[in-house]
């Protein structure tokens, strides 16, 4: 067995491309230019970059959410670049999603009950509705969210309490590979930090692969092992966080980290001229 | 001592819609002139009720209970209306914080950006053409003309928050309001759009008070802060002083939650909950249901 687990080869992906009727179709744009990445089992790979950069296109694109027009993506040593949809839907459970906005992706007439039950049952995870009630009891402690939860409708919940959900949700159909997507942006810093912490840690005792996806440098250096610098759909540097971090080789990584305002005085930040952008890598 | 630009005595507000909860409890701070002050706090906190209560906005759902706004010795809470409409957008003045909807669709940046010079200081249509001009030069836009010609579609984030720069220090306002005026931004133009309300506060002496949730933000642009918790003032003081020597425990664990690129080994500790308990003994909260 190998021990990647995804493993991205020439990606791209291109959006409003059509054939047309006598062959007359739009060119479209291309938003993913040969991306390659690789993840290992039970690895945190960040991809990071700026609007724009196709990092939420990548993600995508690994989980087939949108169409790949070049490369190929293989999972688990099989190649599922042209699976059709009846072909990935075995391999769905083992890829799970958590959002940047769990309140869009929470049924709001549900109960949290039926939306962590409901998919246990529908995938036969859970052998009845007593079990499934068990797992999910479990999962919640695992979250730090009291049992009363369970009865709550998503809108009662904090965003804090619901992005725990939302990870609930995603860990309890025991997958391989979590994409998570921007998943603290909205979170103020206090309720961010444990978001975060619990997230790491389940990915560790879980053994979870993991791409996480996020504008933000340091949030990903907190939770990730190795990192993917994204800019106009393309990769611009990529390698363990210590080394992209610590000596980063890519002008544009460089730009990235200046840009971020630590909170400490520094005098000269703002006035001191950023890397030049134009000898970019 | 001489007057403050801005003092804001005791200010209480509470929200009608939500059973009367209160927004803002007994906040008091000072702003001089030319300084730039922080306003931060996490949601909740109050930061943005007190930008929208100095521009005279509050929305209809909030109602001051007590206190006083002073401007330059003035009561601004209990300005006559036109009076009131005389000030904003002249000598008060907003950078909002989304640049994507601050500005009107259907109409040329030209028109936008030469409403107040036209209607507040009465320029001709080619005065306001030039000033305009000079504006977006100091913003640092680099073909004026084109940019004026165009509707704000055709602009980026960055680029339309430069306008939105300009038009808020085109009158000379005494104090500017810069509400979040970065969140929306990737972080390489959020630098540029700081260090370009820095020099032109500088350059026009214009006060600010500058609100966020991002204590790195504060670091790099407010000479003063006021950090808010449910409507209190917790802490009040130079930048340096609270990053650094901070005085509330709340304030030390806001600093110690936030994860640092540099220093993968610290941050990212959750604000402990006896910190929050502590916070609404001391405010006055009574502790949450779950």
């Amino acid at each position: 067995m190998s021990d990647l687990l995804f493993e991205a080869r020439g990606v791209e992906v291109t959006y409003g491309q059509s054939k047309g009727l006598f062959g007359h179709g739009r060119p479209g744009v291309r938003v993913l230019h040969g991306v390659d990445l690789a993840i290992r089992r039970g690895e945190t790979v960040g991809i990071v970059g700026e609007s724009g950069s196709g990092k939420t296109t990548l993600g995508r694109a690994l989980l087939k959410l949108v169409p790949v027009s070049g490369g190929a993506i293989r999972f688990d040593g099989q190649d599922i670049t042209n699976l059709s949809a009846d072909a990935m839907r075995p391999l769905r459970r083992r890829m799970q999603m958590i959002f940047q906005d769990p309140m869009a992706s929470l049924n709001p007439r549900h109960s949290i009950r039926q939306i962590l039950t409901e998919p246990l049952i529908l995938h036969g995870l859970a052998t009845d509705r007593r079990d499934a009630e068990r797992q999910v009891r479990a999962i919640l402690d695992r979250v730090s969210l009291p049992p009363v939860t369970l009865d709550r409708a998503p809108h009662e919940l904090s965003g804090g309490q619901r992005q725990r959900i939302g990870i609930a949700r995603a860990v309890l159909m025991k997958p391989d590979f979590v994409l998570a997507d921007e998943v603290v942006s909205g979170l103020d810093v206090s309720t961010q930090a444990q978001v975060l912490n619990i997230l790491k840690a389940l990915s560790q005792e879980m053994g979870l692969a993991m791409a996480f996806i996020s504008h933000d440098l340091s949030v990903i250096r907190a939770v990730c092992d190795r990192v993917t610098v994204m800019r106009f759909g393309e990769v611009v540097e990529e390698g363990p966080c210590e080394t992209v971090f610590d000596a980063p080789q890519s002008h544009y990584t460089r730009l990235l980290l200046d840009a971020i305002p630590l909170p400490e005085i520094d005098d000269g930040w703002l006035t001191r001229p950023a890397p030049s952008l134009e000898n970019a890598a | 001592m001489t007057q403050s630009l801005v003092a804001i005595e005791g200010l209480s507000a509470i929200s009608t819609r939500d059973g009367g909860a209160p927004v803002l409890r007994d906040v008091s701070l000072t702003l001089e002139k030319g300084e730039v002050r922080g306003l931060v706090g996490e949601s909740g906190a109050g930061k943005s009720t007190i930008a929208k209560a100095l521009l005279g906005i509050l929305p209809s759902t909030v109602k001051v209970t007590g206190g006083f706004i002073r401007f330059e010795g003035r009561d601004l809470l209990a300005m006559p209306r036109r009076e009131l409409s005389d000030l904003m957008g002249r000598e008060i003045t907003l950078i909002p914080q989304d640049p994507q909807t601050a500005l009107n669709p259907a109409r040329r940046i030209e028109a936008q950006l030469t409403d107040g010079l036209r209607l507040k200081l009465g320029m001709g249509k080619a005065a306001a053409h030039e000033r305009a001009l000079q504006l977006l030069d100091e913003v640092q836009i680099r073909n004026p003309e084109r940019v004026l010609a165009a509707y704000p579609h055709e602009l980026s984030g960055g680029m339309r928050q430069r306008i939105l720069i300009a038009s808020a220090f085109a009158l000379n306002p005494k104090l500017v309001v810069a509400d979040e005026p970065t969140t929306a931004l990737d972080v390489t133009v959020q630098k540029e759009i700081l260090r370009l309300i820095r020099r032109m506060q500088e350059a026009h002496g214009t006060a600010v008070i500058f609100v966020t949730h991002d204590l790195g933000v504060v670091a790099k642009i407010c000479d003063r802060v006021t950090l808010l918790y449910a409507g209190k003032v917790i802490e009040d003081g130079a930048t340096a002083g609270m990053l650094t020597a901070p005085k509330h425990i709340y304030t030390s664990a806001l600093i110690a939650a936030g994860p640092r690129y540099d220093r993968p080994n610290a941050g990212l500790e959750p604000v402990p909950e006896a910190v929050f308990r502590q916070l609404r003994a001391e405010i006055g909260i009574a502790e949450r249901r779950v």
